[in-house]
């Protein structure tokens, strides 16, 4: 068990539970105790689509993994080496991705004939030997709750919710976290109602005061891992959803631009959208229409109104918005179309993650119409991808389609909260303020030549008074053109002012390792375990480097002649291949694919044995940083 | 300042309906609204869906955003939103607002967006050569109903009253007298105002509001409606609107018949959805209701939405980054 071993640097925890259990919350607690206490961390919520599953079943289990430690986290981890489980379902699904030799915490409370005949177990675990390789401790946390509460008058449902409260009071004195965010949060939370927000202080400490009182501290109390190495900056945690509605908000001060954000609720795209409505006194106006297509049309027609319009989705919903993305390609408006996307095809499995909407986003619509596309790779980049996509969208007045998924949305990490006056202004391509009357042009339709942007002139400026539709335009004027040339004309305007998109875009760089071997190019959410999976292997001695993009259209400008430097290419991907296709089709390089399509990340495990399959030694040991 | 004129509202691209569409004197109507009532062309918004109604925003000098099929009214929805003091005008038809659209318009009405909505209604689709529309009559024959159409047809005015709009009206595309005034009355609504135009298609559903509109005899097969003034009608005004008790319905009479007299006929009251739901269903023999259906005071959704929401940016980004629980490693 881990504390035998002195060397232990991160721990992986996982909390589990019913739906109802209150599981998040504790991930979510533990996880900002993790950060005051100086680790690093990377956590993956994990639950069922249904709100309430029926209680004690396996598909109802919910759970919250969370990888900290005294180095740089980059995944929740693959196999935890602590499982807290608070009956035998959560007990179950859980068990076969354990170390050999984790500590089980059960409730024991639980494990009746009626709870193990709900998640299908023909006998007690805790007796019938499937425990043998694991440290179990067997509390009764149910009825240790209800003792601690029991001064409060609550009545035996409503003490028994503080169940997580008292676990986590247990846990965080496990790892000596502190505890005094968390009783900060319950009391900000019940200041409202004295008697549930006394109830779950006392859980809270009386969990705390079991482990220092209870005959288990030798089995209970963990090997203290140390602080991980970081900057002299300020430090956070931050969710992909926070990060990302924090990054349009900021990309809205550098435009000098209010935004609107006009989505349908979807999981697990919705939480964007509650993020954002916090923060409306920041500039940014949310709008919840009847359906995803008045979504992105109200985002187009805030857009065309003088305010940056921004819808969010996830596949299904990107779906049904594509006819109007066309339009905003037409009319060159920007907007920014974010996908949190989820294992499919159809409904598919919506709180599960995938990277299979790259198709979608490139190729999605009908005739050439071309669109930028960005991808994030953690809950941290969401910051910056987003200031990214809105620069991109106003930079060359176009729509711009941004990749995340519901790994990144929901789960979180330790974030160096960026300084911000170092970012750069974003050119809103408004004419106000910038154009003398005599600059003005001739129409609104001139373009830009580096950039194909023309000028955001919209309702209100005298000056501008212009129609505009899907109908295709004349190149010059504007106005309703079915002529050959002009279409010819229009097309390449619109392929060229997507290429014109690399011109200003970062080269690509090498995250990790040296030219030579094989390249692990990949984009979107699975950056943490490559991360992982090369720098273990770099250190194995393999010849092995990480490039993941940011930008999938277009690519940056010198990804072809980065590549053609390497052996092998390794493209490890959420899906069948998608991107194995774009790097083949634009760049005629061949690909060795990694895929998999389970709803679930892929593991550090899983590409390394990869990665060792396929690359050479080196002949000269690099070292990873 | 010299007198507006519609041609201050023209713009110089050829207009392209066929010869003798009702479009062109909506255009017209249109165009002498906005002159009446000293528009500016830069706070103006005509937003439009896809169609031959859809057309209209290329001929208005104002700004103008021809959109895609059905979707008008989510993207004025935006346009509103984003700038409240924009006029923003909504051009659809049958089938641009009640088939592909008629989702956006509901909600448009429901949330009582400050739009006004034109809905030429000639029963059938135009653009795509002549196939039946969600307003055509049982029985049309059409290129995709050879055998004479099935579906029960929508009423676009008692759509709109279920969707709860605050202002309902129709009129008749040719009235150039009428028409104007109402688009002002339309334009003047806090709210969302829904008009519905009976527009004649020359192609391919030719006259088939003859019974109607014939001008021959307009007065005897519609019927004004004029807010506190008796319901009546007819060439020498001899005809009238009563309330049927036993079957809570509206019938016909004629004034000097058993007795009845004027003030045996119904009043209009243009805030009683009741009533409105009873005019709006009217169609021949009984005359057909023209003019303001329903108006009911209530707030605006820009209105309620912008009072929720501060306009100006207050927070700074420097200071979100730093909500919530810090770890501080700046060296102290």
């Amino acid at each position: 068990m881990s504390q035998t071993s002195t060397d232990k640097t991160s721990h992986i925890v996982r909390f589990a539970g019913d739906s109802g259990d209150g599981i998040q919350l504790q991930g979510q607690q533990f996880t900002i105790a993790s950060a005051l206490a100086g680790h690093d961390l990377s956590t993956m919520p994990d639950f069922p689509a249904e709100i309430r599953a029926p209680h004690g079943t396996r598909y109802g289990v919910s759970a919250f993994q969370i990888q900290f430690g005294g180095e740089r986290i980059t995944t929740p981890g693959d196999s935890p080496d602590v499982l807290i489980a608070f009956n035998p379902a959560a007990l179950a699904v859980n068990i076969s991705h354990l170390v050999p030799g984790a500590l089980i915490l059960v409730d024991e409370h639980t494990f009746t004939k009626q709870h193990l005949k709900r998640a299908d177990l023909a006998s007690n675990p805790l007796e019938d030997g499937t425990l043998n390789d694991f440290e179990v401790v067997r509390i009764d946390i149910s009825r240790h709750t209800l003792e601690s509460v029991k001064a409060f008058g609550l009545g035996s449902k409503n003490s028994l919710r503080c169940k997580n409260f008292w676990a986590l009071g247990l846990v965080l004195w496990m790892f000596e976290q502190p505890r005094s965010a968390t009783l900060r949060w319950i009391e900000t939370k019940f200041a409202s109602n004295e008697a549930v927000k006394f109830a779950n202080l006392a859980a809270l400490n009386a969990g705390h005061a079991y482990g220092e009182t209870a005959e288990l501290a030798h089995v209970l109390s963990q090997h203290p891992i140390p602080q991980a190495p970081l900057d002299s900056v300020e430090y956070r945690t931050v969710t992909g959803a926070e990060a990302l509605a924090l990054g349009l908000v900021a990309a809205g001060e550098l435009a000098d631009t209010e935004l609107m954000f006009c989505s349908y609720p979807i999981t697990p795209a919705s939480s964007i959208l509650h993020q954002l409505v916090g923060l409306e006194e920041a500039g940014v106006a949310t709008f919840q229409a009847e359906d995803e297509i008045a979504a992105v049309c109200a985002a187009i027609g805030a857009s065309y109104a003088g305010k940056l319009g921004i819808t969010s989705s996830s596949g299904p919903g990107i779906a049904l918005k594509t006819e109007a993305i066309g339009l905003a390609v037409a009319t060159e408006l920007p907007l920014v179309v974010i996908n949190s996307q989820r294992a499919g095809p159809s409904t598919g499995m919506p709180t599960k993650t995938e990277q299979s909407d790259l198709y979608q986003a490139i190729y999605g619509r009908n005739a050439d119409s071309p669109v930028p596309v960005v991808a994030a790779r953690s809950p941290s980049d969401c910051f910056d991808t987003a200031i990214e996509a809105v620069r991109i969208a106003l930079r060359h007045m176009t729509p711009v389609i941004l990749l995340t998924d519901g790994y990144i949305a929901n789960a979180s990490e330790l974030w160096a909260i960026p300084d911000f006056d170092s970012y750069e202004p974003i050119d809103n391509h408004k004419p106000d303020g910038r154009l003398r009357s005599d600059e003005l042009p001739a129409s609104i339709f001139e373009r830009d030549a580096t950039t194909q942007a023309r000028v955001w002139a919209t309702p209100g400026d005298p000056r501008f008074l212009h129609r505009i539709g899907g109908i295709e335009k004349d190149i010059v004027t504007g106005n309703i053109s079915y002529e050959a040339d002009n279409h010819q004309a229009m097309t390449d305007m619109r392929l060229a002012k997507v290429a014109s998109v690399a011109q200003f875009i970062p080269e690509q760089i090498i995250d990790q390792g040296l030219p030579g071997g094989l390249a692990v190019v990949a984009w979107g959410s699975t950056y943490g375990t490559i991360y992982q999976a090369v720098k273990d292997s770099l250190r194995g001695g393999l010849n092995v480097a990480h490039i993941h993009l940011t930008h999938l259209n277009p690519f940056a400008r010198n990804l072809g002649q980065l590549l053609s430097q390497f052996d092998i290419v390794l493209v490890p991907e959420l899906n069948t291949g998608q991107l194995a296709t774009l790097l083949r089709d634009r760049l005629l390089v061949d690909v060795v694919q990694l895929n998999k399509v389970s709803g679930q990340p892929l593991r550090v495990g899983e590409l390394k044995a990869k990665i060792t399959e396929l690359a050479p030694r080196q002949l000269n040991k690099v070292t990873g940083n | 300042m010299a007198k507006l004129s519609f041609k201050d509202y023209a713009t110089d691209q050829e207009v392209r309906w066929c010869p003798g569409c009702g479009d062109y004197s909506i255009l017209k109507a249109v165009q002498r609204a906005l002159a009446a009532q000293g528009a500016k062309p830069e706070n103006t918004v005509f937003v439009s869906g896809i169609g031959c109604s859809s057309r209209l925003p290329y001929h208005v000098n104002t700004y103008g955003f021809h959109t895609i099929h059905g979707r008008a009214p989510a993207i004025a929805t935006g346009v509103k939103l984003a700038n409240p003091e924009l006029d923003v005008w909504v051009i659809t038809g049958d089938g641009d607002g009640l088939s592909i659209g008629a989702n956006h318009l509901l909600h448009a009405l429901r949330r009582n967006v400050n739009l006004n909505i034109l809905l030429f209604n000639n029963e059938i689709y135009g653009l795509t050569k002549g196939q039946y529309s969600p307003t055509s009559r049982i029985g049309t024959t059409s290129p995709s109903s050879p055998q004479g159409s099935i579906d029960s047809p929508l009423q676009p005015c008692l759509f709109a009253i279920g969707a709860g709009a605050t202002f309902i009206a129709r009129a008749v595309d040719i009235d150039q007298q009428g028409l104007p005034p109402l688009l002002t009355e339309a334009r003047d609504h806090k709210g969302t105002a829904f008009v519905e135009i009976l527009q004649n298609c020359i192609v391919y559903n030719k006259d088939v509001f003859d019974e109607v509109v014939g001008r021959k005899m307009a007065a005897e097969t519609q019927i004004r409606c004029t807010h506190g003034a008796p319901l009546s009608y007819g060439k020498a005004n001899d005809k009238g609107l009563m309330l049927n008790k036993q079957s809570l319905s509206i019938k016909s009479v004629e004034l000097g018949v058993d007795g009845i007299g004027e003030e045996d006929l119904l009043v209009h009251d243009e805030t009683n959805p009741i009533l409105a739901q009873m005019l709006a269903t009217m169609s021949p023999p009984m005359p057909v209701a023209m003019g303001v259906i329903l108006r009911q005071e209530k707030p605006a959704f820009e209105e309620s939405y912008w009072a929720r929401k501060p306009l100006a940016r207050r927070a700074k980004v420097k200071e979100l980054l730093r909500r919530g629980n810090l770890l501080d490693r700046r060296a102290k």
